[in-house]
């Protein structure tokens, strides 16, 4: 399988870890979030049969996070973004600054 | 007065060399070594110290470059590592910290790596030990790649020269792969 890097270009997967459903980005603001909300964010994860968003460490490489789009059935990556580009977009988007950026 | 004897990664006075009919493996010791990662926010500044330091832009990613006194490598978003000659540039943290400021946050790198110097025909004995095709790649690219099970940093500064910074820690055990594989690079 092979992953490719926004910044680096096409890399053996065998150069990745996996670390699991890309929505552990949204951690819930401790200030405000409620019990339920942190069970659901530590325990509750969707398992599609199709489109999946995860996160993939480059430990083989530059060491970045990336949020890999991968299909699970045929496991056609779709779409790899930089983990913190897609973090950032989220940031704005709470902040209601910024433009959500595709996918993210 | 201390009066002590600096000693290389394998704990020897004199660098390590390893020699076949086709390449050198060399240890290269006193370089000094510090990572450059640039602060949240400030990132165009701590690029505009890269460039007046190395009198280019900073490097992009997979790359490498030198200037007089420091060359850099990309290790990833962000962040550089920087390198340069022993001795005079041996306190190498305290002079970036100088120029850099508050734009990047520099950590000393020396001594937790180990550099080697690999020469003659590398193309034969790289695809032996890592997933770096010097075929498409070409003077300037640098990354990081697995050799021995052990993450390595590997420079190509031309086609029959490489450089390799491997965790000092694992020192004897990279040098063992690699030579392993120049030797048999050097049977076919």
């Amino acid at each position: 399988m092979i992953i490719n890097h926004p910044l680096l270009g096409p890399r053996d997967s065998a150069e990745f870890t996996y670390l699991g459903d890309a929505s552990l980005l949204n951690r819930p603001d401790p200030d405000t979030a409620t019990p339920k909300d942190w069970h659901d964010y530590a325990y509750l994860r969707d398992n599609p049969a199709g489109l999946h968003r995860e996160l993939w460490f480059h430990e083989g490489g530059d060491r970045s996070w990336l949020v890999v789009t991968r299909n699970t059935v045929t496991h056609e990556i779709t779409k790899v973004e930089l983990a913190r580009d897609v973090a950032r977009g989220l940031a704005s988007d709470v902040a209601g600054m910024g433009t959500k950026r595709s996918g993210g | 007065m201390h009066d002590l004897t600096p000693i290389t990664a394998f704990g020897l006075a004199e660098p390590t060399v390893f020699v076949t009919q086709s390449c050198q493996l060399a240890e290269r010791p006193r370089i000094a070594l510090a990572s450059v990662a640039a602060r949240l926010g400030v990132d165009e500044a701590c690029r505009a110290v890269i460039t007046d330091l190395l009198r280019a832009d900073a490097p992009d990613p997979a790359a490498w470059l030198a200037s007089d006194i420091y060359s850099a490598f990309w290790m990833g978003p962000d962040q550089w590592m920087f390198s340069a000659d022993f001795p005079d540039v041996e306190d190498i943290v305290a002079r970036l910290k100088t120029s850099f400021g508050e734009t990047a946050s520099i950590t000393e790198q020396t001594d937790g790596w180990v550099s080697f110097d690999l020469t003659g025909e590398v193309e034969a004995v790289l695809e032996l030990v890592c997933s770096v095709d010097m075929r498409t790649r070409s003077a300037g690219y640098a990354s990081r790649v697995s050799i021995h099970h052990t993450g390595c940093f590997l420079l190509i500064e031309a086609s029959d020269r490489v450089r390799v910074y491997a965790p000092r820690a694992s020192a004897g055990s990279v040098f063992h792969g690699i030579s392993q594989a120049m030797t048999s690079a050097a049977a076919r």
